[in-house]
C-alpha cells in the first residue's frame, strides 16, 4: 500500500516544501518573535477572528498547516532511515509519520470550521 | 518457484561494512544533507505552532491572550530562534534547487537556471510581504 502511495506522497512533499519556503519564514518572523518580543503589535483576537471567517482565509490556513506537516513527515521519515538507520522499521515509521500529518490537518479543518460564519 | 533453485538452510555472511551512525559528519557536504533533511523538525514544529495559533483564537479572546503570553516565555523564543534559522536554510535551499526539479523551456529554450531561481525569490518577496501586510494592518 506505502508503494501505490509514494508518488502521492512525493506530490504532497513537493507542494509543502513550496508551501513552507514561501510563508514559514515570514509567519514565523512576525508570530514567532516580532510579535512576542514587541517589536510589533500583534493582531488583535477580532482582526484574527474577521479574516478567518473569510472562506478563502480557512482554506489558506488549511493549506499552511497541513501541507507543510506532510512535507515534514516525509523528508523526516528519510531522515530517519538515512540518518538513523532504521530501515527495518520502514511500516511503523512511516505510520506514525503521516498519521501525525494526518491528525494535524484534522485538528486543523476542526478549529477553522468550528468558527462562526 | 522452479524447482531449479534450491537454498540451504545455512544463510550465508554478507561482506558489508559497517556504516556508524555519525557517517554524516565525515564530509561537509554530508554534514549539510542531513542539516538540510533535519529542516523538516522545524517545519513541523512551525506547523503545529500555527495550528495552536488557530485553536486559540477559534476558542475565543482569553485562549488566545493566553497563546500569545506562552510565544513570549524563553523556551518558545530560543525554540522559535532555532526554527528560524532552518526554515530559512530550507526556503534557500528550495529556491536553489527549483531550476533543477522544474525544468522550464519556452519555445523548446531551456529557461537559465538563475531566472527561474530569480522568480522564487521574487514570490518570495512578494507573499512575505502580503503576509506582513495582513497580520500588520490592523
Amino acid at each position: 500500500m506505502l508503494e501505490r502511495l509514494t508518488p502521492f506522497l512525493w506530490l504532497l512533499f513537493s507542494a509543502g516544501g513550496t508551501v513552507a519556503a514561501l510563508l514559514f519564514p515570514a509567519h514565523l518572523l512576525l508570530t514567532g518573535l516580532a510579535f512576542p518580543l514587541g517589536w510589533l503589535e500583534p493582531p488583535s483576537h477580532e482582526v484574527l477572528l474577521t479574516l478567518l471567517r473569510h472562506p478563502l482565509t480557512r482554506l489558506y490556513v488549511l493549506a499552511l498547516i497541513s501541507l507543510p506537516l506532510f512535507h515534514g513527515a516525509h523528508r523526516f521519515r528519510y531522515t530517519l532511515y538515512d540518518g538513523l538507520q532504521l530501515k527495518h522499521l520502514t511500516a511503523l515509521i512511516a505510520a506514525l509519520c503521516y498519521g501525525a500529518a494526518l491528525a494535524g490537518t484534522a485538528l486543523a479543518a476542526q478549529a477553522l470550521w468550528s468558527i462562526p460564519g | 518457484m522452479s524447482s531449479a533453485a534450491r537454498y540451504t538452510p545455512y544463510h550465508p555472511r554478507w561482506h558489508r561494512r559497517r556504516v556508524s551512525v555519525w557517517w554524516w559528519l565525515e564530509k561537509g557536504s554530508y554534514t549539510v544533507f542531513v542539516l538540510r533533511e533535519l529542516t523538516s523538525v522545524a517545519v513541523a514544529f512551525f506547523a503545529v505552532v500555527t495550528l495552536g495559533l488557530v485553536r486559540a483564537v477559534a476558542a475565543g479572546p482569553e485562549a488566545y491572550q493566553r497563546f500569545l503570553a506562552r510565544l513570549g516565555t524563553p523556551l518558545f523564543l530560543s525554540l522559535h530562534v532555532v526554527a528560524f534559522l532552518f526554515v530559512l536554510f530550507h526556503a534557500i535551499t528550495w529556491f536553489n534547487l527549483a531550476p533543477k526539479a522544474m525544468v522550464v523551456r519556452i519555445k523548446g529554450k531551456r529557461v537559465p537556471d538563475a531566472i527561474v531561481a530569480g522568480l522564487n525569490y521574487g514570490a518570495w518577496l512578494v507573499l512575505s510581504g502580503a503576509v506582513a501586510f495582513f497580520l500588520l494592518r490592523g
